[in-house]
């Protein structure tokens, strides 16, 4: 017993020590702005809220920090999609004027990895614009440094509430530079090929319902010279 | 004492490690994939959405009521010709498998009938229908992108309505049956 108790608390700390420096290890998942971001081509750029009461309809497996919106609205209860989340939400231009309807599938992805600073989520959107077309957008998102950087410290805090500002590229695959692929599928947009980049800003988060006050973006643009 | 205590600390830190790398954080569930071969080469699958039950969100202009009924679409008038049906996708075994998503627009803001198929363990497919009802009652539609499994494969899709048969428990309305063909990989493609 004696020796126990001492291996035991070593144990402890050990763990503790662990979990400390893999959520502040500066190496880890600190990207830097993706190369697409930051270069013209510029096709689009589309924002929307980020907040599940404000989109058009939310809904997954009714446990997660994001609450279904309409409140009514069916869960994804079912195994194979128990770990997927689906929202519709408007997509505004530059201005801010609504341009269009995303919807989103994002579903966790098992390649997720977080001793390297890896919590993906594989996700797809569905975007039409009205008048211009729809486009298919595949990518897989990387979401360690939101996690890090917001969701940790919110429970943390006493309030269960994180306030600051945030900004993140979160798009890191499959297409080159580690932008999202995009494909065209009617309208002007007919088989074009495009990459894009979908990136969050969050200045309030609550650990009870999720991001308070936050808005993506997806920034669309011609392939990568 | 205090050697013990920094062996224990030492073991923590290689227990988490190692069950951080041992353990997998996300572990989808998958149902078998019921894929056939087709007479002709490549391969086939059978989706299908029974309705009303797998209705997870539908709007439509001339609808009555939206689904789920508190919905509130957007007001912008460009979005009124809009039609957006969110379902659960079922294997032929009647399984949920994924989510699909049909999309359609009339001929004023642009005609196009598309679906997206969400098959979490596997990946996405992106697929444009025809836009004007064929008289066999089948829609045909390509495959114009898809992600992981589904990533630069060449296929085909139609798509038809079952209507529902009296005494039908899983489907009353009917359901929508989807028939996907992966014919190969593109051209280009690995």
């Amino acid at each position: 017993m004696k020796r126990i108790v001492p291996l035991v608390l070593g144990f402890l700390v050990g763990v503790a020590l662990f979990a400390f420096g893999l959520t502040h290890n500066p190496f880890l998942a600190k990207r830097e702005a993706s190369p697409i971001s930051v270069s013209d081509n510029a096709v689009t750029s589309l924002s929307f809220d980020s907040v599940a009461a404000r989109s058009v309809f939310l809904t997954n497996n009714g446990k997660s920090r994001m609450v279904p919106n309409p409140k009514d609205a069916q869960r994804l209860w079912e195994a194979p999609v128990r770990l997927s989340q689906v929202m519709l939400t408007v997509l505004n231009d530059a201005p801010g004027q609504p341009a269009g309807l995303g919807l989103k599938f994002s579903s966790r992805s098992e390649k997720t990895r977080l001793l390297y600073g890896e919590a993906l989520v594989d996700s797809v959107w569905y975007v039409y614009l009205p008048g211009r077309g729809s486009l298919f957008i595949d990518q897989t998102e990387n979401y360690w440094g939101f996690i890090n950087d917001i969701v940790i410290p919110a429970y943390k805090n006493s309030a269960n509430s994180w306030k600051g500002s945030w900004f993140g590229d979160l798009t890191i695959a499959p297409g080159a530079r580690g932008a999202a692929r995009v494909t065209g599928g009617s309208g002007a947009l007919q088989g074009s090929e495009l990459a894009a980049v979908e990136s969050l800003s969050v200045t309030a988060y609550s650990a009870d319902i999720g991001p308070v006050v936050a808005e993506g973006r997806l920034l669309i643009k011609k392939q990568a010279d | 004492m205090l050697k013990l205590f920094i062996t224990g600390i030492v073991l923590g830190i290689l227990a988490a490690a190692g069950v951080l790398y041992a353990y997998p954080a996300v572990d989808q569930h998958r149902e078998p994939s019921l894929l056939k071969v087709a007479p002709n080469g490549g391969t086939t699958e059978l989706f299908h959405i029974n309705l009303p039950d797998d209705r997870i969100m539908s709007r439509s202009p001339g609808q009555s009521a939206s689904v789920p009924e508190s919905l509130v679409w957007p007001a912008d008038e460009r979005f009124a010709s809009a039609q957006f049906g969110v379902y659960k996708l079922r294997n032929e075994s009647d399984v949920v498998v994924g989510l699909a998503a049909r999309a359609a627009a009339s001929e004023q803001s642009g005609a196009l009938v598309e679906w997206v198929l969400h098959l979490p363990a596997r990946g996405s497919q992106f697929v444009s229908m025809q836009t004007q009802p064929p008289a066999s009652g089948v829609r045909s539609g390509v495959l114009r992108a898809g992600s992981r499994e589904f990533d630069n494969r060449d296929g085909s899709v139609t798509v038809r309505w079952v209507a529902g048969v009296a005494g039908e428990q899983n489907a009353p309305d009917g359901r929508i049956e989807l028939k996907t063909s992966y014919i190969g990989k593109r051209s280009g493609s690995e």
